[in-house]
């Protein structure tokens, strides 16, 4: 019986893959404790859509695929902040015309030439079949984008809780926004291999959301979060070998099962210790 | 730290008085915003070290655009903000200016601490990983004392109520050790209490030889507290000491018909033949009152303490 739980271990695609994504998850889990609190979480949904032509485009070329998907992700957000600037669209009817349309381009690309990359690995992730050079490219941006992250987590918390604060220390927040801005695309590019472009959303939502209902410190949601991240992307890329699934399905499967429990069971912002609250002030009163 | 001085009596400023004194200095200041509408118009006033200067005008005057002038945050189309000396920018690198948000400009929902938000003001401070000396812990501790706010400086921001909110801002504030402060509207949603605590907390800074700029709709406390008054309507109308300059006259060019307007003379006042009336200017929150015989020159009186109308 344990022999047969640790087959996965045998497998060098299996152990690599279970690395691999708890890098992955774990660095999405980061930038997640940032997206959320500012609203801006379907950005992430529209990086991680747009860098598709980008992906296709790049093995078609025979290019690494980061150079492909970092030049789409980056053509979409400037075509974002052109439309925006230029009408008076609202930002979501911007964010979800800009970005349909290169996740359409990316998709004809792909449909035309067959051969180069498989529309089923860029949308759902193929962390099973990945390559031994596309997995050290992902190895790379989630270590580089940790160390950033690592360095400069605390101006990032400050520019996004009080931009006025934040200059009046000397900070300047454009930068460190597009600094933001940058990693979370690069983290998109790395995610595309382990989740697919469809579930990018819930690597850089999903434990953020889930950490923030348990802590009221930063710092705190930060490591919950990551931790979250890192270890439902292990245990969902081990959970795989055995159900011979989608590797990104069951890690955001498990990702929601946890947000759930926090839902209801977080001691303090949870829906059962608020009833508890209420009720013990009804009976107060 | 051998000398341990108590917390009324620390002060922050002294350490650096010597390269720099807290002074504002607005030159011409013009700025336009890109859809064409120019907010300020050939601003000027200048405020020297151990002021307190109260900012007033109607909604849309251009108290908010002086202020993100200052801060940085709009580039002036014409003319110049000087901080100690210095540029904003180089004034916001040394750690000079501090600024106090309104509360609607602040995520109440953000998990940080009282703790956190007070250490905030201490990175400017802090090496480039912003990790806190001992140094830094202290000049917390010192802050959230000063306000008062000790005992509740492990809860979250968000369940603090609103001169608590005020309060935990005004301690970042502390920390920072700012020499020039900007306050954006302290007074509202504040309970009286702190509302006289951060006047009192203003006036020691003031005798420390800090310099503050603060806006408020709350004309009745102008004179209580602010020993110089910016009234601004597109522009700056007048700047001077409070005395010369918040007057019946300048007030009324400031808010135009905005103010509610009260007189009170002759009869309806007095049972003698007194020729002094009561004028009453407010815009909804305190009133301010002038007393006296001549309708444009009279004083205002201290106090305005009769609460909302």
């Amino acid at each position: 019986m344990i022999g047969e739980l640790l087959v996965p271990f045998e497998y060098n695609y299996m152990v690599k893959a279970m690395w691999v994504c708890a890098l992955v998850g774990g660095m999405c889990a980061f930038l997640s404790a940032f997206l959320m609190l500012k609203g801006w979480s379907l950005m992430g949904d529209a990086l991680a859509h747009s860098i598709v032509p980008g992906v296709a485009g790049a093995y078609l070329l025979k290019l690494p695929y980061a150079a492909g998907a970092f030049l789409t992700g980056l053509l979409a957000a400037l075509g974002m902040a052109f439309v925006r600037q230029q009408t008076r669209l609202r930002e979501d009817a911007v964010i979800g015309l800009v970005f349909t349309s290169f996740f359409a381009a990316g998709l004809l690309l792909v449909s035309i030439n067959p051969t180069s990359v498989n529309v089923q690995s860029i949308v759902l992730g193929n962390i099973l079949g990945i390559s031994d050079e596309d997995a050290l490219q992902v190895v790379v941006i989630s270590v580089v984008t940790l160390a950033v992250l690592l360095l400069t987590w605390k101006d990032l918390m400050v520019v996004f809780f009080d931009e006025s604060h934040a200059r009046a220390i000397g900070l300047n927040p454009t930068r460190l926004k597009v600094l933001f801005f940058t990693l979370l695309s690069a983290a998109t590019v790395a995610a595309l291999q382990t989740v697919g472009a469809c579930l990018v959303i819930a690597m850089v939502v999903t434990p953020g959301a889930t950490a923030y209902l348990l802590s009221d410190r930063f710092q705190t949601l930060l490591l919950v979060a990551t931790a979250l991240g890192a270890a439902t992307s292990f245990i969902g890329a081990y959970i795989s070998f055995f159900l011979d699934g989608a590797t990104g399905g069951v890690i955001v499967t498990l990702q929601t099962l946890i947000f759930l429990a926090a839902f209801y069971f977080a001691p303090k912002h949870g829906v059962l210790a608020s009833r508890r609250r209420a009720a013990s002030q009804g009976a107060g009163s | 730290m051998a000398f341990d001085a108590s917390p009324m009596l620390r002060a922050g400023p002294e350490r650096r008085s010597e390269d720099l004194a807290a002074s504002l200095c607005v030159r011409g200041l013009t700025v336009t915003y890109p859809n064409g509408n120019t907010a300020l118009r050939d601003a000027s006033f200048e405020l020297a070290p151990g002021t307190i200067c109260g900012l007033v005008g109607v909604n849309g005057s251009g108290k908010s655009t002086l202020f993100k002038a200052i801060m940085g945050f709009v580039t002036p189309s014409a003319g110049e903000v000087r901080i100690a000396g210095l540029s904003t920018r180089d004034a916001q690198k040394r750690n000079v200016v501090a600024y106090v948000p309104q509360s609607e400009d602040v995520d109440w929902n953000f998990p940080v601490l009282v703790e956190d938000v007070v250490m905030m003001g201490r990175y400017g401070h802090m090496g480039f990983l912003r990790i806190p000396s001992a140094e830094d812990r202290r000049k917390v501790d010192v802050a959230l004392e000063r306000v008062g706010m000790t005992n509740f400086r492990k809860r979250q921001i968000g369940e603090l109520s609103g001169g608590q909110k005020k309060r935990v801002f005004l301690a970042r504030a502390l920390a920072q050790e700012g020499l020039v402060i900007l306050l954006d509207e302290p007074f509202t949603g504040v309970d009286v209490k702190t509302e006289e605590a951060i006047i009192t907390l203003m006036r020691e800074l003031k005798a420390q030889g800090h310099l503050m700029l603060v806006s408020t709709h709350n004309l009745g406390s102008v004179p209580d507290f602010c020993d110089q008054v910016v009234l601004v309507l597109r522009t700056v109308l007048a700047a001077g000491p409070t005395a010369e300059t918040f007057t019946q006259a300048n007030l009324e060019r400031a808010f135009g018909g905005v103010l509610r307007h009260f007189r009170l003379e002759g009869s309806a006042l007095h049972d003698d033949d007194d020729r002094r009336g009561v004028t009453v200017l407010t815009d909804d929150e305190r009133p301010v009152v002038f007393y006296g015989r001549r309708k444009t020159s009279d004083q205002p009186l201290p106090g305005g303490k009769g609460g909302k109308p």
